[in-house]
């Protein structure tokens, strides 16, 4: 036996994390180019609301107004319905060649811009300038390219049928990435020959309008896009209009339950992304370094405002200490703060609401018996900030395993057998991702077969691609976005 | 002596270290590089990383007058009072007398290669000697090379009795234990190999990555895989081993990148020359470079700094 | 006085260099109106080896990037015809095209080259699959290039048949040495430089200029050309098969006739199965 090997019952070594090495502020300069005022975007250009009303729009780092938005009352959403309905004939029309040749020029102004686009989406949505400019950015762009590919070869989406564009699609995105969320809606819908009235969310709508005017200098045939801002019944009346063949809502189960009540008596097709509370499971024969740096990027990515977050860790109990013991290690060098700070990892949460609702299920976590962890980290003053936060001795049965937190919060569970953790995971109404990590491939397949996720992430996190369809299963929607089956939801088929 | 182990040993070994995902690894270390340094924190990790410097030479053309102006470099390498000295200068060890006369008085040490560098493929009683001449001759370190042939073969053990041979004969000085990263070649090897290093060796010794003498040397990835290492070992048996990258860091902005993943990966207690060594030549000057750029706020000609190979 | 212009040497692009072939021997070519245009390389068998070897080189570097990447890669260089779409109109025109069909033909391999663009990250989706096997396996599909591929364009159209060929067979992985028109060798100079602006690799596509006679029979017996493309009238086929069989290369013939370049039946994703390799693996599902 190696002569220095101590017995275990030694004092357990640490690791020091502290400030020998600080680095020095690194913010990133390059002009949002932000305007003052952003007005509705129909039939082509920038009009004023019919409803002569605007909202402002705050940036979560530091609480201070960014511009104004226009506020689209239900004669502005008629407008721009009828102005998609007035470009549809012409647009569906147009050969498919011709119609993915906007959307590559679409992809290449974006690329042109990327970096002017990174920083007004990080002020106006509170997320690290890292993730907007080497994720959001060249991700919305990779949409727009990959779909307008699909324009000219459409009669490869359903084989055997020729599809054909629905009309007018009305399209709801949620705030945690506004400007992916949008390259998602819009690409797959105008490469099949749709026009678009959008909404974006109400506390991210500048990229939004940012793009109408990429969309403009691309030549896109006016009406074939419009952008409508607002809140909840700006929402609804999109939802709701007769104008729409189809519509597509990505945001909160809650939100996406009622639109369905709404439409409950029309035959509108849709599509739902909604909520979700993925468990990210962890075998003892996993790599456990990469494991615990997916765990750590599944939670803590864009603050955990993601869908698809890994919120709960399945850990196998023969390795929970180790793992938890080296995820607090990795979270001690997180850096939480300005989000225009090139250093930052977690930047700010999206709005007060939104940390209201973190602290409370926090709290709840805490009076329900879950041992709270926060490594020491300074947070700003000003800004909606929380720190990434773990729990564990969590079970099932703790509001924060079953409630979609949508914050920088994990709730780690462990689990016996291969069985059990397929079950844990399972418990759950929501079904969009799940996480796998383990050396053996065929433990790989079986879990992937038994796991009720849209999404099986094997030894990896958060992988997205315009080419691999993305969507949930039971409470996190139906409908896939992404991929040749992505396509499909935006066509009539005959 | 039996010249093949039972499976049993390699199985047992790999299954206690666990296993490495060579695609996890890259997206960790690709994060590193998104780092942003600047200013003040910028001059420490240049500074830092200068005083953590092995300034090497190891060609079949060195001389005692190329040994005396590696070590007048290594001694003081720019004209600036603020530049600290490197760590130490590595060499063949037929030059560790005249290296140890050239650096008396100063903190910085003599390191020599030994045990057949870089092939390693002699005898082990001559590949013992060998280590064991250059202690005598003053050699504060020694860097030697593991047996690839008996680890690719399976054989671990001989690896291990090996290393713990060497660092037998070294006595008071530093053993870094050289793991020929490039032929290895995977992750999972490379961490097997640093556990059969680290079990035998005693705190203030040092793991490394390569030879530098192969096409592909130290990669971020490779250092990720040693620190992960390094750092799973002090947390299981409170012994702390340093690591060395060597070979193919050459520009000043990669060296801060390996700092920054031992800043996140091992922590404060690791950026020291104590547990951390750069193995490099130019790297210094690119260092010097730098840090002249900050002083003045100029970017700098490379022929300002002496032993600069640049002539255009 | 006028002004004297510069008159250019056409040099083929190999391995992301622009050469006189290794024989140094050219040949003349005359525009439409028979006055001397320039000297053409005229391309030997060595020329053709060294071309091979560039593919070669460059091909692992090509398939190792991702489908994105070699998308976005023909889409820009589609911009840079796109550009110069006037320039290359007038060589065409120049050797006696009709200047409407000229800017027509440069119009369709501008467009053909995004749509194969637009099937880069797409055709492993349709050409691959999961299979249903009967047992408790995952069994799954996928495909691969194939390595370098040999092309023999079409003596006309000289351009459009010369990136109706090339376009799907990169798009899909593979490294080409091509051997363009030898009635009509200009384009192809010019293809060449626009290949070297497009941040396409060197040595992913190499262009040959020269007689058919002197190249066909090495297009036919390299071993490592691994498929060939060609646009050859029936003696060249048989000789083209005959030295496929020597090393078991695939032979796929495109039509000699003008016309159907021009159409959308000329390109597809029937195009680029003819270039792939299929693989499938199994693994067993279980705990």
């Amino acid at each position: 036996m190696p002569a220095n090997r101590r017995p275990r019952r030694r004092p357990r070594a640490e690791l020091l994390f502290g400030d020998l090495w600080e680095f020095d502020p690194a913010p990133e300069t390059a002009d949002p180019r932000l305007k003052a005022r952003y007005d509705l975007f129909i039939g082509g250009r920038f009009v004023s609301p019919r409803s002569r009303r605007y909202f402002d729009s705050i940036n979560p780092a530091n609480e201070r107004k960014l511009a104004e938005i226009a506020l689209a009352g239900p004669a502005d959403v008629d407008a721009a319905y009828a102005a998609a309905a007035g470009a549809f004939r012409s647009w569906a029309a147009t050969p498919g060649r011709e119609r993915g040749k906007y959307l590559f020029r679409v992809a290449r102004l974006l690329q042109d811009r990327a970096r002017e686009f990174a920083v007004a989406e990080t002020m106006d949505g509170g997320k690290p300038i890292r993730e907007s400019r080497d994720f959001d950015v060249p991700m919305a762009a990779a949409h727009f390219f990959y779909h307008a590919g699909w324009a000219d070869k459409l009669d490869y989406v359903a084989p055997g049928r020729s599809v054909a564009p629905l009309g007018v699609v009305g399209q709801v995105i949620p705030w945690n990435f506004p400007l992916l969320m949008l390259a998602w809606k819009l690409a797959p819908a105008l490469a099949m020959g749709n026009c678009v009235v959008l909404k974006p969310a109400e506390t991210t709508s500048i990229t939004a309008m940012k793009l109408a005017e990429i969309l403009q200098d691309a030549g896109l045939p006016p009406g074939v896009v419009n952008f409508v801002a607002g809140a909840g019944e700006t929402g609804a009346l999109v939802m709701g209009h007769p104008g729409a063949a189809k519509v597509a809502f990505t945001g909160s189960t809650e939100v996406g339950k009622a639109i369905m009540r709404q439409l409950a008596g029309t035959d509108r097709r849709m599509t739902m992304e909604l909520g979700g509370k993925a468990a990210n499971i962890v075998f003892d024969d996993a790599p456990i370094g990469q494991a615990v740096e997916g765990i750590v990027d599944g939670i803590f990515f864009n603050q955990g405002h993601v869908c698809c977050a890994g919120s709960r860790l399945l850990v196998h109990e023969p390795v929970a200490d180790e793992v938890v013991g080296k995820l607090k290690n990795r979270i001690r060098v997180l850096r939480v703060g300005d989000p225009l700070d090139k250093n930052t990892d977690l930047g700010a949460i999206n709005s007060r609401s939104q940390l209201g609702t973190i602290r409370r299920l926090v709290a709840s976590g805490v009076r329900e018996g879950a041992t709270l962890y926060q490594p020491p980290c300074r947070l700003p003053e000003r800004g909606y900030y929380f720190p990434p936060t773990l729990f564990t001795g969590v079970t099932q049965s703790h509001r924060i395993a079953r409630e979609e937190i949508f914050g920088p919060v994990l709730s780690i569970l462990t689990f016996r057998t291969v069985d059990e953790a397929v079950e844990k995971a399972n418990n759950t109404a929501y079904g969009l991702s799940a996480g796998v990590w383990t050396d053996k491939g065929s433990r790989i397949l079986r879990l992937s077969t038994e796991l009720k996720a849209g999404v099986v992430w094997a030894n990896t996190f958060n992988r997205f691609d315009p080419s691999s369809p993305f969507g949930g299963y039971k409470e996190s929607g139906f409908g896939r976005e992404g991929g040749r089956q992505g396509l499909l939801d935006y066509a009539r088929i005959a | 002596m039996t010249l093949r182990r039972p499976r049993a040993a390699h199985a047992r070994l790999l299954d206690r270290i666990g296993a490495v995902d060579w695609v996890g690894v890259e997206e960790r270390v690709a994060k590193f590089a998104t780092r942003s340094i600047k200013k003040a924190s910028k001059v420490q990790g240049l500074r830092m990383a200068v005083s953590m410097t092995d300034l090497t030479t190891l060609e079949g053309k060195d001389t005692p007058g190329k040994i005396e102006s590696l070590c007048r470099k290594a001694l003081r390498p720019h004209d600036d009072p603020e530049v600290p000295a490197v760590a130490a200068v590595c060499v063949y060890p037929s030059m560790v007398r005249h290296a140890k006369r050239c650096v008396r008085g100063s903190g910085v040490r003599v390191a020599s290669v030994a045990t057949a560098f870089p092939s390693g493929q002699t005898h082990y009683r001559t590949r013992l000697a060998e280590a064991r001449g250059a202690v005598a001759d003053g050699a504060d370190e020694v860097d030697m090379v593991i047996n690839r042939g008996a680890f690719l073969a399976g054989d671990f053990a001989r690896v291990q009795d090996e290393i713990a041979g060497v660092a037998a004969v070294c006595g008071k000085a530093a053993l870094k234990v050289i793991l020929e990263v490039s032929e290895l070649e995977t992750y999972d090897s490379i961490r097997a190999a640093s556990f059969l290093a680290m079990e035998v060796l005693r705190p203030g010794d040092f793991i490394k990555t390569s030879t530098g003498k192969t096409a592909l040397n130290a990669t971020l990835g490779s250092n990720q895989v040693m620190i992960e290492a390094i750092r799973d070992f002090y947390l299981d048996t409170g012994v702390p081993i340093g690591m060395k990258p060597a070979g193919g860091i050459r520009a000043a902005k990669q060296a801060l990148q390996y700092l920054i993943a031992v800043k996140e990966t091992l922590g404060d207690a690791w950026l020291t020359p104590r547990r951390y060594r750069f193995g490099a030549t130019s790297l210094l000057n690119d260092l010097l470079r730098q840090l002249e750029r900050e002083r003045t706020g100029a970017y700098q000609a490379p022929y300002y700094f002496s032993e600069a190979a640049e002539s255009y | 006085m006028a002004r004297i212009p510069v008159t250019k040497t056409p040099k083929v692009y190999i391995g992301g260099a622009f050469v006189r072939s290794e024989s140094a021997r050219t040949f003349k070519i005359s525009d439409a109106q028979g006055a001397f245009f320039a000297n053409i390389p005229q391309c030997t068998r060595k020329d053709l080896r060294n071309a091979v070897e560039a593919a070669a080189k460059a091909g692992p570097g090509w398939a190792g990037r991702t489908p994105y990447n070699r998308a976005q890669i023909l889409y820009r260089l589609a911009e840079m015809l796109e550009a110069r779409a006037g320039e290359l109109a007038g060589s065409l025109a120049r050797f006696g095209a009709r200047r409407a069909d000229a800017a027509k033909g440069v119009a369709v391999c501008v467009d053909r080259l995004i749509h194969y663009a637009g099937w880069a990250d797409k055709y492993e989706q349709l050409l691959g699959s999961v299979n249903p096997v009967a047992s408790r396996h995952f069994s799954f599909t996928v495909t691969e290039p194939m390595g370098v591929v040999g092309v023999i364009a079409p003596d006309s159209p000289p351009l459009l048949g010369l990136v109706s060929m090339v376009a799907p067979v990169i798009a899909c992985a593979n490294t080409v040495v091509a051997l363009a028109s030898e009635r009509f060798p200009y384009p192809a100079i010019l293809l060449g430089e626009m290949l070297a602006t497009s941040d396409l690799p060197g040595g992913v596509v190499n262009i040959l200029t020269g007689y058919r006679r002197d190249l066909v029979p090495t297009f036919a017996t390299h071993a490592h050309l691994r498929a060939i493309y060609a646009a050859v009238g029936p003696e060249d086929r048989r000789a083209l098969r005959l030295g496929a069989a020597e090393s078991v290369k695939r032979v796929r013939f495109a039509g000699e006739r003008g016309a159907q370049w021009l159409s959308d039946g000329a390109q597809g994703l029937d195009v680029i199965r003819g270039f792939v390799e299929f693989k499938t693996t199994w693994h067993p599902i279980g705990s």
